[in-house]
């Protein structure tokens, strides 16, 4: 059975239709990657399923729990991780945990040894009590999915989880990732606008394209549905969407939002 | 798993649930504190300014009308609420912080009731304004303010100032919903203060007030925190609209600004 399933799954704001009638399974354990350029709606997508944001028709199931008619149990079986940088600069790291272990109503006995094997697990127990402001960017993201996978969610959502890191900090964030899906077969659905990442990180991965799916499949079935050799997944997008990559309707307030992550993380 | 689907089932252990995870939000924010405490130095040099400049000169030439009571002793409370009140209106900026970053999306996604977030945040303000009741009882010994030191007494001022900062923090909450940016909130913000400091009972009483006036500091919170708070720190003076009837005007008030703060806070992940 799918663990994530959505049906005809649309959302509009006034006369955008952000996500456009989107049918798509998520299988268990799979690391699930949506493509895009930014303003696809990939974000709104993951905003739909993790209850954020409602939507204006279709429906959708996650871990078996519908996202509209039964979201506080939807919460409780998903982890997720914004895509801005979300950890509290002004707490330390293992503050940050406790908060959600509370929060995730990880039993009292349990709190203390998961925060600590969740930090160890993202290589951050040196750090645990230095303030959050004083990590790199590479380490808030690790933190940040410590913090998500406390309560060991059956669905991990990561939006953009590499956004504005350095290419180093990124394959350790890559690492973990693959090692939480191998570890705890958590099932993981990630945003990225990064070909190079999807081709790296995951097993499945679909192509949106103003709202739409226009490809969904194992990357190099995608490749190979195309042809000819030495085809990258980007060949694939462009394939797919007769769009360039970059340069896609980024609104001012996005890019500002942007910069201001990357400049945090600098 | 069935551990859970028991909680929702039973309704002592879902409020227990509810009274915890309101305060961890609370808490969270007294360990910012405790991690930064310079916010709440600063914010004690405008009520520290208030007293000791304007009380003392108003005290010395009794052109404030007190009764009975040395102008210092009756501004001294009104002093208290006002710095309560202006710590608690500018507290929804956090709100704004969080979800320019992303904090409080991760909050909406966790499953904690939204009544829990928004009364978290209020009383975590309540705590914050507790730091303000300890500067002005400084101060108030220091200027020589015949204070009521009956532990009943403190308890009062305790729960009273929480209460009070919590309620104005529910409506910053709602401000900070509706407006989205900084600059507007800041702007709302003042704008919003100084009415409610001028018109009520804080720096001198209802009754010389213009018949208009004294409509308005009626329907205004703050002016049942001043009196409860008149009463409660001064020996000897009685309540003007009675101690019950202050403390369920600021109850109703924080629970009716907690529902709606609880009702707007999903529209900061959108």
């Amino acid at each position: 059975m799918a663990v994530i399933e959505t049906s005809n799954l649309t959302r509009r704001f006034g006369n955008l239709t952000a996500v456009d009638k989107l049918t798509m399974l998520v299988e268990p354990g799979d690391i699930f990657g949506l493509l895009g350029p930014n303003g696809a709606g990939k974000t709104t997508v993951i905003k739909m399923l993790t209850t954020l944001l409602r939507p204006t028709s279709g429906s959708a199931l996650v871990a078996g729990f519908s996202i509209t008619r039964h979201p506080a149990q939807v919460r409780k079986s998903i982890g997720y991780v914004p895509q801005m940088l979300s950890a509290d600069g002004s707490l330390t790291g293992y503050e940050n945990l406790w908060v959600f272990a509370r929060l995730y109503d990880v039993p009292r006995a349990e709190r203390e040894e998961r925060a600590h094997r969740a930090l160890a697990f993202m290589g951050l127990e040196d750090a645990a009590d230095k303030l959050v402001r004083t990590y790199s960017g590479g380490m808030i993201r690790r933190l940040e999915i410590a913090q998500s996978i406390l309560h060991q969610p059956t669905v991990l959502f990561l939006d953009e989880p590499t956004i504005g890191l350095d290419p180093l900090a990124r394959k350790v964030v890559w690492e973990h990732i693959m090692q939480l899906q191998e570890r705890y077969g958590t099932t993981i659905l990630m945003t990225t606008h990064l070909m190079e990442e999807a081709d790296q990180l995951c097993h499945t991965v679909a192509i949106m394209h103003r709202g739409k799916i226009v490809a969904n499949g194992p990357p190099d079935e995608l490749k190979a549905a195309i042809g000819g050799r030495r085809t990258t997944l980007e060949d694939v997008f462009v394939h797919y969407t007769g769009d360039v990559l970059q340069d896609m309707g980024e609104s001012y307030r996005e890019t500002s939002r942007t910069r201001r992550t990357a400049r945090r993380l600098g | 798993m069935a551990k859970s689907t028991y909680a929702r089932k039973n309704p002592f252990l879902s409020i227990a649930s509810f009274v915890q995870k309101t305060l961890v939000i609370a808490e969270l924010e007294v360990r910012k504190l405790r991690h930064d405490p310079t916010e709440l130095l600063i914010r004690a040099v405008q009520p520290a300014l208030w007293l000791v400049v304007f009380g003392e000169v108003f005290t010395s030439v009794h052109a404030i009308p007190t009764g009975q009571l040395p102008y210092i002793d009756f501004i001294a409370p009104g002093i208290l609420a006002q710095s309560a009140l202006f710590i608690a209106i500018f507290s929804g900026m956090t709100i704004i912080w969080e979800r320019d970053l992303g904090i409080i999306h991760k909050f909406l996604v966790s499953p904690t009731p939204r009544e829990a977030l928004a009364l978290g945040k209020a009383l975590s303000g309540g705590v914050r304004a507790l730091s303000q009741a300890v500067v002005i009882y400084i101060l108030a010994v220091i200027l020589g303010v015949q204070m009521n030191w009956n532990p009943l007494g403190l308890l009062g001022v305790l729960v009273l100032v929480i209460l009070a900062a919590a309620a104005f923090c529910a409506f910053s909450l709602i401000i900070a919903f509706l407006v989205k940016t900084r600059e507007r909130f800041m702007g709302i913000g003042q704008l919003l203060t100084m009415p409610f400091f001028f018109a009520s009972n804080a720096i001198y009483p209802i009754s010389i007030m213009p018949k208009w006036l004294q409509v308005i500091a009626r329907g205004n919170p703050l002016t049942y925190e001043v009196d409860a708070l008149r009463t409660l720190m001064l020996p000897g003076v009685t309540s003007t609209y009675g101690l019950g009837t202050d403390f369920g005007v600021l109850f109703l008030a924080m629970t009716v600004l907690v529902i709606i703060a609880a009702q707007l806070y999903p529209r900061a992940a959108t």
